[in-house]
């Protein structure tokens, strides 16, 4: 029963990141029509969002360490640590989720560039065809990465204070030995509080309206006279900045390296067929479904029966998903079906 | 009656609640040029569609040459000798005109599937043969080395027609043949037709333009609402009230 | 005109083609191009890419799990390697039947979607053999380690004529080893044939039905041409030529590991065939070339050598330009080739063939109005 509900935390946790991608991916897929590959370097860079947080946050100077008295002894010691003292010692253990303020502003540039850029000459374009050049992106966003960051993963802690875990079995009053990473569970809340506040936005406002009627029938509400493609470049960026915080509250949980996105890029389409090609509710139904499914293939009860499916689930699902019911859970029918 | 070639009995064929078909009965003789008119949203197109194999109806038979033909496939049906020429142009656009011309040609004698990697295309003069003559008997012989997508609208129509004889269908159906044409190049394809008619080949014809179907027709059959209200010869359908009022709102033929 | 007429004869273009190959030890040597190593590269990659164009360049479909037909070829070879013989023969042979054998499966499953829901079925598939391999394969494969030879293989075929010698054996082609140039002109004369066996689809009627099937497959259906059978025999075929370049992998060097069945493996022979012009005969070998070649050369640089190439600069200009250009070499040469390949789908969609036919058109352009100038002024005299 413990080890169960462990495995539904895991699940959803893991559903959460696998939905906010997926969500991303979607939103620019049902409304630009563009099939992204350079969704996963999104991913990526808002984990490395976290990471020049992190580093920006402990800019050290040497300074004489006074703790040791045989011998002159010189240390790093980060400007923050020198101004305020233990504040800012605070600060800097404090650096991913400070690192939001840096990944909203920065993604959206980021975002925005990329679609006047690059991805609108791509919108008359065959599918392949934009499938290839984000790949090159990708390639591109991720080689630029490695370059600056070098290859090896980079250890971004969560906040000391909320570094080890949560004795949920207490809380609900079961096993008190049954206890859940903090950032974990932060992190479950937050893919629940984005999603809904997409959601929300989508729904309640008008920009959110004028955006679903347009994945709806994109030359419809272009023929309204509404300036669709001014809103699509906005939709862009709103993508761009939700997986790149889905990736920067990922770093403590993952440590983030240059080739991160493109993992995640083959699950987050998975995950985007699953839910049916141009579906929101789709994706991030999927995303939890296939975050429980993986979770529980990797039990030991279930490996024992069958060997490997922890590894190979998800895609499993997704074939059997494509040739069954092409247009996944919840999508349209006749969206890229042809 | 000379022999009946295509028999459509009873069909049937809903879209949600709207009644499409209702109660279709149709025979097409050998060798007849049969036109299907009617005013728009008539149903026309889905019994072109049923008859093809795209749309499976609710009930009733579609028979061709005595064999059942609803559930085929659509290259099966191709195979049984019943051939469509496309209202809007489905061509091939990245092929030239003369190999457009040559697929269905290699259809014909190659059947569904046909493994012939090693053979070489350039030597294959019997189907070259064949695509060169239907395409000059259409006006098109000035223009095969032509990349298909960037011909005019009026010549892809023809191409589309050369693609539907090239296989010497035993039953052609033509989606509104002339929609879209100058009127020099409707009378062009009304004779090209008729000299198809000489020949003796079989055609369903769904028309829009009135002058097209009584040069052409030995029989016509007017739907209306998705059902079949009159059949005859084009003088009889000239005279019948009921055809006037229906199709025409009361104006003269 | 003449000369158009002569490459439309399959058995000219063979023979400039064979020799082209044969000779490349001579006509790379002043590019540096041309030690063993690399020549095996070309002619390996070769093989891959002119197999993987038979699917994508005439069929249009985009699969991005073809390296596991690669990865199953390499292992297919060193499991005959371990088990039967070091000739090299019966490896490749059985490559390419366990390639087919793959492609049979999963062509069979995937070709039952088009566009991009192929892709991503493809994807899952590589996905899901990759992660096999590493995991529950681990038997076959050996896992992270990957599949080498050892002493104690049994080799039974050669087992049964001499004794196992001290060390490790080498694979060999009766007797013959294969390593160094004998192993590059046994994959050349594979490549040779290989570029054959597509040139003669490339102008079959079946090449033409699969052209046709690209550009509307839906008016095939009622042309009268089932077009699964086709495309099912186009996806095999580039399974059998991948394994066969997984095969010559382990020809060359006897090992086979689960990374080249990785999907961004599969994007490298897309990469390849899309920068030399897909759907053309010659433009994926081009591709391979021109990728094989410059992570060569961009591979080997490095800051030292930077230097030295841009000494002739002022000093601060020297700096920049070394600083930046850093970036795009050695462990950088990722970034230069995603760069290109930017490049090319974005301004030459049909690669540098494409880029080659331009030039030809603006030579034909630019010598036209002189020409026509010239009869201009006869008519005037």
């Amino acid at each position: 029963m413990d080890a169960i509900l462990i495995q539904i935390l895991n699940g959803l946790d893991k559903g959460g990141a696998y939905a906010l991608i997926a969500l991303g991916l979607t939103l620019v897929f049902g409304t630009l029509g563009v099939v992204n590959f350079a969704h996963g370097a999104l991913f990526m860079l808002g984990a490395f969002c976290a990471v020049i947080t992190q580093k920006l946050l402990t800019v050290s100077k040497l300074v004489k360490d006074e703790s040791i008295t045989f011998f002159d002894a010189y240390k790093e010691t980060p400007y923050l640590e020198l101004w305020w003292g233990d504040f800012g010692k605070t600060i800097i253990d404090w650096s991913v989720p400070i690192s939001i303020l840096l990944t909203v502003p920065l993604m959206l540039l980021i975002g925005l560039s990329m679609e006047r850029g690059l991805i609108r000459y791509f919108y008359k374009r065959s599918h392949a065809e934009q499938i290839l050049v984000t790949f090159g992106l990708a390639i591109v966003l991720q080689e630029i990465v490695r370059s600056l960051f070098g290859a090896n993963p980079i250890p971004t802690p969560a906040p000391s204070i909320i570094a080890g875990s949560a004795p949920i079995g207490a809380f609900l009053g079961l096993d008190e030995a049954l206890v859940y990473p903090w950032w974990r569970l932060i992190y479950l809340l937050f893919s629940v509080f984005t999603v809904s506040a997409v959601f929300a936005f989508l729904q309640l406002t008008t920009f959110g309206m004028v955006v679903r009627a347009g994945m709806h029938d994109r030359e419809t509400v272009g023929l309204l006279g509404i300036n669709v493609e001014r809103r699509f470049t906005i939709v862009f960026g709103i993508a761009a900045v939700v997986t790149g915080l889905a990736g920067a509250m990922y770093a403590p949980i993952l440590s983030p390296d240059y080739h991160m996105g493109m993992d995640f890029l083959v699950l987050s389409f998975i995950v985007v067929v699953v839910g049916g090609m141009g579906s929101l509710r789709g994706a991030v139904a999927a995303g939890f479904l296939l975050g429980l499914l993986q979770s529980f293939a990797s039990m030991n009860e279930v490996k024992s029966i069958l060997p490997g499916i922890d590894q190979i689930i998800i895609y499993l699902v997704a074939v059997v998903i494509i040739l069954v019911r092409p247009r996944g859970l919840m999508g349209r029918k006749g969206v890229m079906e042809e | 009656m000379g022999n009946i070639v295509l028999s459509i009995k009873d069909v049937n064929k809903t879209f949600g609640g709207l009644h499409a078909l209702g109660d279709i009965n149709l025979d097409i003789e050998e060798g007849k040029t049969h036109a299907i008119i009617g005013p728009n949203g008539a149903g026309k197109s889905t019994l072109l569609n049923v008859c093809i194999g795209r749309l499976e109806p609710d009930s009733g038979t579609v028979e061709f040459e005595g064999k059942n033909m609803i559930g085929l496939k659509p290259y099966e049906i191709n195979h049984a000798g019943m051939v469509r020429v496309f209202q809007t142009p489905e061509i091939f656009p990245d092929l030239n005109v003369l190999e457009n011309v040559m697929i269905p040609a290699l259809a014909k004698q190659e059947g569904v599937f046909r493994f012939n990697a090693f053979t070489s295309l350039a030597g294959r003069r019997d189907i070259e043969e064949q695509a060169r003559h239907v395409l000059e008997d259409l006006g098109l012989g000035g223009q095969i080395h032509d990349h298909a997508g960037s011909m005019s609208r009026g010549d892809k129509r023809r191409l589309e027609l050369a693609m539907g004889l090239v296989q010497h269908p035993r039953l052609l159906l033509l989606d509104e043949p002339t929609a879209g044409m100058s009127r020099h190049d409707t009378n062009r394809t009304i004779d090209l037709l008729k000299k198809i008619k000489e020949r003796g080949m079989t055609k369903i014809i769904i028309e829009h333009d009135m002058h097209v179907v009584f040069s052409l027709a030995d029989r016509i059959s007017v739907l209306a609402q998705g059902r079949i209200i009159a059949q005859g010869t084009p003088d009889e359908i000239r005279g019948n009230p009921k055809v006037q009022e229906a199709y025409l709102g009361g104006a003269e033929l | 005109m003449s000369k158009r007429s002569l490459l439309k004869n399959d058995w000219v273009v063979m023979a400039l083609f064979t020799v082209a190959v044969l000779s490349m030890p001579i006509w790379l040597a002043p590019i540096g191009a041309a030690y063993p190593d690399l020549l095996q590269k070309f002619a390996i990659f070769g093989i891959f890419a002119i197999g993987y164009n038979i699917l994508f360049g005439l069929t249009g479909y985009l699969s991005f799990g073809h390296a596991v037909f690669l990865g199953v070829g390499s292992y297919t070879a060193v499991w005959s390697f371990k088990l039967l013989t070091m000739n090299v023969l019966p490896a490749v042979l059985f490559a390419m039947v366990v390639g087919g054998l793959f492609a049979v499966v999963i062509g069979y499953l995937s070709l039952r979607r088009s566009g991009i829901y192929f892709s991503i079925l493809t994807l899952a598939f590589a996905q899901m053999s990759y992660n096999m391999a590493y995991s529950v394969l681990t038997p076959i494969t050996n896992g992270e380690t990957g599949l080498q030879l050892t002493k104690t293989d049994p080799r039974m075929i050669d087992a049964m004529f001499v004794a196992p010698g001290e060390g490790l054996p080498s694979t060999n082609l009766f007797g013959m080893s294969m390593s160094g140039y004998s192993g590059f002109y046994f994959c050349a004369v594979l490549l040779i044939i290989g570029f054959f066996i597509s040139l003669r689809i490339f102008r079959s009627p079946f090449g033409l039905k699969l052209l046709a099937i690209k550009s509307n497959q839906n008016r095939m259906l009622y042309t009268g041409f089932n077009t699964k059978p086709y495309l099912l025999t186009a996806f095999v075929i580039s399974g059998v030529y991948a394994g066969l370049a997984g095969a010559l992998m382990a020809v060359t060097d006897p090992l086979a590991g689960a990374e080249r069945m990785q999907w961004t493996a599969s994007g490298e022979v897309v990469l390849m065939t899309i920068l030399g012009g897909v759907g053309t005969l010659i433009g994926p070998l081009l591709g391979v070339g021109i990728i094989k070649y410059f992570e060569n050369i961009f591979s080997a640089l490095n800051t030292n050598t930077l230097h030295q190439t841009f000494s002739f600069l002022p000093d601060w200009l020297e700096d920049i330009v070394v600083a930046i250009s850093s970036h795009f070499v050695g462990d950088g040469w990722h970034l230069t080739l995603g760069v290109l390949f930017m490049v090319i789908v974005i301004f030459l969609p049909g690669g540098v063939m494409e880029g080659f036919q331009r030039i030809a058109a603006l030579a034909r352009r630019l010598s036209r109005p002189q020409q026509e100038k010239a009869i201009q002024t006869s008519e005037q005299e």
